[in-house]
Parts: structure tokens; C-alpha cells; sequence
């Protein structure tokens, strides 16, 4: 195992977690602020790349498509609060996931309807494509680079916005008292709306992002929405900070797990067993950090204490 | 989500009509939502294609999705078998769920006509004398792929399939035939869709040449991200990964890569030429081999009704096992334990004005019949 491999799969690791941290962050507002477990979040993942797709096709701009997604993405989420989700605020959780679990069907059927079960074009711009060669000798893919730094930026942005802007404000009072941010004027629903739409909107950014190096199709938001439910438990429900660390966990321990763990079984077992077994182990691993993670604290790593 | 849709015209034609006695009902049970939609779709499409072209309106088709899940898949076979009474099953995609439903169908005596999947464990050991695979056994294509690489001078390959009954029974195809050195052997997750971590190892690894099985949207990222990638070994790989639905996807990362397939549109004969038009005509799309291997399933299922009703199980299973119908591969027959005897091609991704398609350019495997046979005991 060569540095120069493992450099490159830090990378991968911290791309994939970046593109995690884009998942969990709206999640992890929408739940802290409003209470609400969102399932149909992995929607908004799909409709963002639907439409990057879309406008790409139409236009050949890879950067208005990815303006698209974000715009598409926040409407369709500004939408669904305000005809479905606003009612579900004050009910228990059971009936909230019932109601977005059939927003998923809801959404994958009127997006299959759209646009077919084909998976859909949608390529990386000839200006981001192909490698470059880093210090060390390290060929990496320019496109996952730029993938890295668009999620450390929106992390940055919105770090300052939690914790610099009058909105960043009006958002933690939510988290820690709902009536009495109310009480003082602000207006809850409207400001609920704007957490959902930006969530949804970093969702639907995160689509596009992906979907040009992955595939656009229906479905494609639901394995990534599981992973990002396992980021914000394990960097704790409502904390930006912990999606981040949790997200860039979740990616290094994925993307090296699958590597070292295979060369690990085939010190004591044959190369094709030690390849089926450490590969079987390692999509487990996630699930093994959440678990630990969980033992030691138990509302996450940066959770409030429940 | 459950989406029950009856065959159409056909089916209305047939209740209308009462056919009764002689009538046949199947129960086709495959993928029509989630990631691998399109490979069922594609089945399904040659197989009601062959039916509407049969003219036969005592077949009666019930269609139910699986969500490429086995719970689902075995919950619908035993509603399909004991609610709607169906006599003949088809349609799965995936070997895992093949593995989970077809030996429970079998043995309530249903014959299982597979339009796909065609796992290791059911050809041999597993065989059953009502269970017949119209596609092939999972390993023929990627032994083919092996004399393929054998024959272009391939002597380190960096391969990876799936970790499931069909990617294992495609890295064990490979080396079959494989006479090479590995450079590496990696079983991704089903369905995964970033393979950076896997073209990275690829990288290092020093390989002369990648193999890999990686049927849906799987195939379409790995060559997106591995064109991307800066590494230029050439690929090697199985139909599954090029097939007509999933090329348009891919664009032009797949130009000229070599895969093998059973079927292609460009073979020459009757059948495949009307059946090319035709389902282009009807479906405004150009087949798959997917679509090729359900279109062959129905006929086959077509000229057994031909000759004997499914009330009487050893004669219709004797029409079946004759296969007297015209393949669109050309020339079809069954071995012994019900898997097909068939040619297979070396096929190369070319670009017809816009569409991106498949053309023969060579022979891989001739009269190739799987190495199970020998296991199975009927």
C-alpha cells in the first residue's frame, strides 16, 4: 500500500464527506429547529440533479445548472413546508415520517413520470474534467477537488450565517425555545419555511454536484439519506458543527475501511475470500462507528445532552 | 407503489373472451422502480411485444414490481401463485432475488422461466426440472470476456463486481477462462455509485487492464469517474455494463471499449431484424439485450403453449425443453440442466450519428454452454 494511494483515498474520503455534510446540514437544522425528521430530504437531492440535468441539456452550462439546482431544490422545499409539512409540526414523529415517507413516492413517481426510468446525461464541464497532478506526484481528479472546496465554502457560509447573521440568531433561539421566539415577534413560520427551502436547497445542490459523476435517476436520494441520518446522529441532532465532523468521519472511515480492511483479512485467508469478506465487513463499518460512537455519548458528539 | 398493471388490451381481451380451459396465466415479477428500473422495463417490453405479436390471447400477464428487494419479490410469488393462481412465473433481474424466490416456486410446481438472472447455485446443484433460464448461466459472458482478454494480449487485469451471487459468479467466470496474472480482486456494494476509492486502487495496482461487472446505474458511474480519472488502461467487461439503455448515460466515455454479449441488433437473421423494428416502432427506443432476452422468453413460452397445455406439466415441459421457437440470437438450444447453448460476441461501442450502440466484431465462445451441467441432478 503506497502513500500515494492512501493520500488519494483521503481525499475520496473527505469528498464523499463534504458531499455527506451537504445532506446532513439541512437535515440537521430542519430537525433542530422544527422538530421535524424529514425523510423526504433525499428527494430534494434527486430534484436537484433532475434539474441540473434538465438545464444542462437545455442551455450546455454546467454552472446555470448547478444555479438550477439550488433554485429548484429551495422552491420545491418552500413548497412541501407550506402545504404538507407545516401541518406536521405539532404532531409526533410517527406521523411524520409517515407523511414524507409518502412524499418520497409522491416525488420519485412524478419524477419518473417526467423524465423516465432511464437514468438521465448529465456530465462534468470540459473546464473541471480530467485529472491534475497535486504536489507528490498525486493525480487526482479536478472535478472532486472542486467538489471539496464547494463544500468547505458552504460549510464556511454556513458557520457565519448561524453564527454572524440576525437569521443565524432567529434559527438557534428556535432550537432551544420554539413559543418563546414566537412570543417575541419573530415571524416562526416564515422563518421555518426559510430553514426548510435552504436546507432543501443544499440538497438539491448536492444532487447536481453528485449526479454528474454518479448517475441521474429516480431513487438516487434515498442510500444517500440514510448515510446522512447516520452523520447527524453520529455528530449529534442539530449541530452544524457536528454534521460536519460527523460527515467527514463517516467518509474516511467508508472510503479507507474498504481499503485497508480487505489487505488486512489477506494476511490470514486467500486473496479472493479475504476481498469478499473484508468488503462484506467494511459497508458494515459506518454502522459500527455510529454504534461506538453512540456508547461513549450518547446524544452524539456534539449533541445537547438530552 | 404497488403497481399492478395488466397486460393491457391483451389481458381485457382475454377475460372478455373467457378463454378458460386452455388459457395460461403468468405471473411476471420484476424490477420497475429504483435504480435498475430500466433493465425491467426493457424485459418486460419484449416480452408483452412477443405476446402482442403472437396474436395469442390466452396468455394473461400479471405484472408486479419487486423494488429490486427479495422480501418483496417472495411475497409476490406466493400471492401471484396462491391468490391469482398463476401457472407460469418470469421476470427477475437480480440473482439474489431469483435466489430467494425461484426454488420456492419450483417446488409448488410452477415452472420459472428466467428472462436474466441465472446464478451458479441453480444451474448446478440447484437445478430443478421446471426451472429454464432463456438468458444464460451468470458466468457465460464473463468467460467470454476472459477468452476475449486472453486473445487481445491481456495479461494483468484489475477486476471488480458487486458483492451478490451474480458478481461472484462473474469474477469466477473471468479467471475461468482467464489465463493472466491479477493485479487486483475488489467486491464493491450493490448499487454503490462512487467508485473513487476502487479507480484509485486500480491506479496503484500496475495493472495491464480493468474487468468489470457492474449491470445499471453501478456501470454508468464507475466509467463516468474512471474516465475522469486520468487512468487509461483499457476496459474489458461483460454487456451488462454497455447495454443500449445505459450507453446514452455514459456518452462517450464508453466509445470502443470491448464487452461481450450473446445478442446484439446488428445479428443476422429474421427474427432479430423484425424484432428490432418492431421495438423501435412500438417503444421509440432501441432494445437492449435485456429486451432481446425477454422477447425470447415469451416466444419460447409461445411455441411450448403450442404444442401442449401447462395442465399437462411433462408435455409442456418437453415443449419446453425442444425450444423450437426463433431466437433472435440465432441459434438456441437447452443443455441438460434447462441453460442455453449459444454463441457469445465480442462487441465494441461505437456512436451511430447520435446514438451510441453496440457492433459485433468478433466471436468469443462458440456453442458455449456453462460447466454446472455436470452437478445437476433432475
Amino acid at each position: 500500500m503506497s502513500t500515494i494511494l492512501v493520500i488519494e483515498q483521503v481525499l475520496n474520503g473527505l469528498q464523499f464527506g463534504v458531499m455527506l455534510f451537504l445532506m446532513a446540514a439541512g437535515l440537521t437544522l430542519v430537525f433542530g429547529v422544527m422538530g421535524l425528521i424529514n425523510l423526504a430530504h433525499g428527494s430534494f437531492y434527486m430534484v436537484g440533479a433532475f434539474a441540473a440535468a434538465a438545464v444542462a441539456g437545455a442551455t450546455g452550462s454546467f454552472f446555470l445548472a448547478l444555479i438550477a439546482s439550488l433554485g429548484v431544490a429551495a422552491a420545491a422545499g418552500a413548497l412541501v413546508e407550506m402545504l404538507v409539512i407545516r401541518r406536521l409540526y405539532s404532531r409526533d414523529h410517527l406521523e411524520q415520517v409517515l407523511a414524507t415517507f409518502a412524499l418520497i413516492l409522491i416525488f420519485s413517481e412524478g419524477t419518473r413520470w417526467l423524465f423516465g426510468s432511464f437514468p438521465l446525461y448529465l456530465n462534468i464541464p470540459v473546464y473541471l474534467s480530467g485529472p491534475v497532478t497535486l504536489p507528490g506526484g498525486i493525480q487526482y481528479p479536478l472535478y472532486r477537488l472542486t467538489i471539496i472546496m464547494v463544500g468547505l465554502l458552504v460549510a464556511t457560509g454556513l458557520f457565519l450565517l448561524i453564527t454572524r447573521t440576525r437569521l443565524g440568531i432567529q434559527i438557534r433561539a428556535g432550537q432551544s425555545d420554539r413559543e418563546m421566539i414566537a412570543a417575541l415577534g419573530v415571524d416562526i413560520s416564515k422563518l421555518y419555511t426559510i430553514v426548510f427551502a435552504l436546507g432543501a436547497a443544499l440538497a438539491g445542490l448536492a444532487g447536481a454536484l453528485v449526479g454528474a459523476i454518479q448517475s441521474v435517476q429516480v431513487g438516487m436520494g434515498e442510500p444517500v439519506l440514510i448515510l446522512a441520518f447516520v452523520v447527524i446522529v453520529i455528530g449529534g441532532i442539530g449541530s452544524i458543527k457536528g454534521a460536519l465532523v460527523g460527515a467527514v468521519l463517516v467518509g474516511l472511515t467508508d472510503t479507507l475501511g474498504g481499503l485497508v480492511l480487505p489487505v488486512f483479512f489477506k494476511l490470514f485467508m486467500g486473496a479472493s475470500a479475504a476481498a469478499s469478506v473484508g468488503s462484506s465487513l467494511a459497508s458494515m463499518l459506518i454502522y459500527i462507528l455510529m454504534v461506538a460512537v453512540l456508547i461513549v455519548k450518547p446524544s452524539g458528539l456534539y449533541g445537547a445532552p438530552a | 407503489m404497488k403497481m399492478k398493471s395488466m397486460a393491457l388490451a391483451l389481458s381485457v381481451a382475454a377475460l372478455a373472451s373467457t378463454a378458460g380451459a386452455e388459457g395460461v396465466k403468468v405471473g411476471m415479477i420484476t424490477t420497475l422502480s429504483g435504480g435498475g428500473a430500466g433493465l425491467g422495463m426493457d424485459v418486460r417490453d419484449g416480452f408483452m411485444l412477443a405476446i402482442a405479436q403472437s396474436g395469442n390471447s390466452d396468455i394473461e400477464v400479471v405484472i408486479e414490481d419487486d423494488q429490486r428487494k427479495p422480501d418483496i419479490a417472495v411475497q409476490l410469488a406466493d400471492k401471484m401463485i396462491q391468490s391469482e393462481k398463476v401457472d407460469v412465473l418470469t421476470g427477475i433481474i437480480w440473482s439474489n432475488l431469483a435466489m430467494a424466490v425461484v426454488p420456492s416456486v419450483t417446488a409448488q410446481g410452477k415452472f420459472y422461466l428466467s428472462p436474466n438472472a441465472g446464478p451458479s447455485a441453480l444451474a448446478g446443484k440447484g437445478c430443478h426440472k421446471n426451472y429454464f433460464n432463456v438468458a444464460w448461466q451468470n458466468d457465460n459472458l464473463h468467460e467470454a470476456a476472459g477468452a476475449y482478454a486472453n486473445n487481445a494480449g491481456l495479461k494483468n487485469s484489475f477486476i471488480l463486481a458487486p458483492n451478490y451471487p451474480a458478481g461472484k459468479d462473474s469474477l469466477t467466470g473471468y479467471k475461468r477462462m482467464y489465463e493472466g496474472d491479477l493485479a487486483g480482486e475488489v467486491f464493491t456494494k450493490l448499487g454503490q455509485k462512487d467508485y473513487a476509492a476502487e479507480i484509485a486502487q486500480i491506479r496503484a495496482s500496475g495493472a495491464d487492464s480493468v474487468f468489470f461487472f457492474l449491470p445499471g446505474g453501478m456501470g454508468i458511474s464507475f466509467l463516468k469517474q474512471y474516465a475522469d480519472s486520468g487512468v487509461d488502461l483499457p476496459v474489458v467487461g461483460p454487456a451488462f455494463s454497455f447495454d443500449q439503455g445505459i450507453l446514452q448515460a455514459v456518452g462517450g466515455a464508453a466509445l470502443g471499449v470491448k464487452n461481450t454479449s450473446q445478442w446484439n441488433k446488428d445479428i443476422d437473421n429474421a427474427a432479430n431484424a423484425a424484432f428490432v423494428t418492431s421495438f423501435q416502432a412500438e417503444y421509440g427506443r432501441l432494445p437492449s439485450l435485456y429486451a432481446s432476452q425477454g422477447f425470447d422468453t415469451a416466444n419460447l413460452l409461445i411455441s411450448a403453449l403450442a404444442k401442449s397445455g401447462v395442465a399437462d406439466a411433462d408435455g409442456f415441459r418437453a415443449a419446453l425443453e425442444a425450444a423450437e421457437f426463433d431466437s433472435v440470437r440465432g441459434d438456441f438450444s437447452f443443455a441438460s440442466n434447462h441453460h442455453p447453448i449459444q454463441n457469445i460476441y465480442v462487441r465494441e461501442v461505437i456512436k451511430e450519428g447520435d446514438v451510441f450502440t453496440n457492433k459485433i466484431i468478433g466471436t468469443a465462445l462458440e456453442n458455449h454452454a456453462d460447466v454446472y451441467a455436470a452437478d445437476c441432478q433432475m
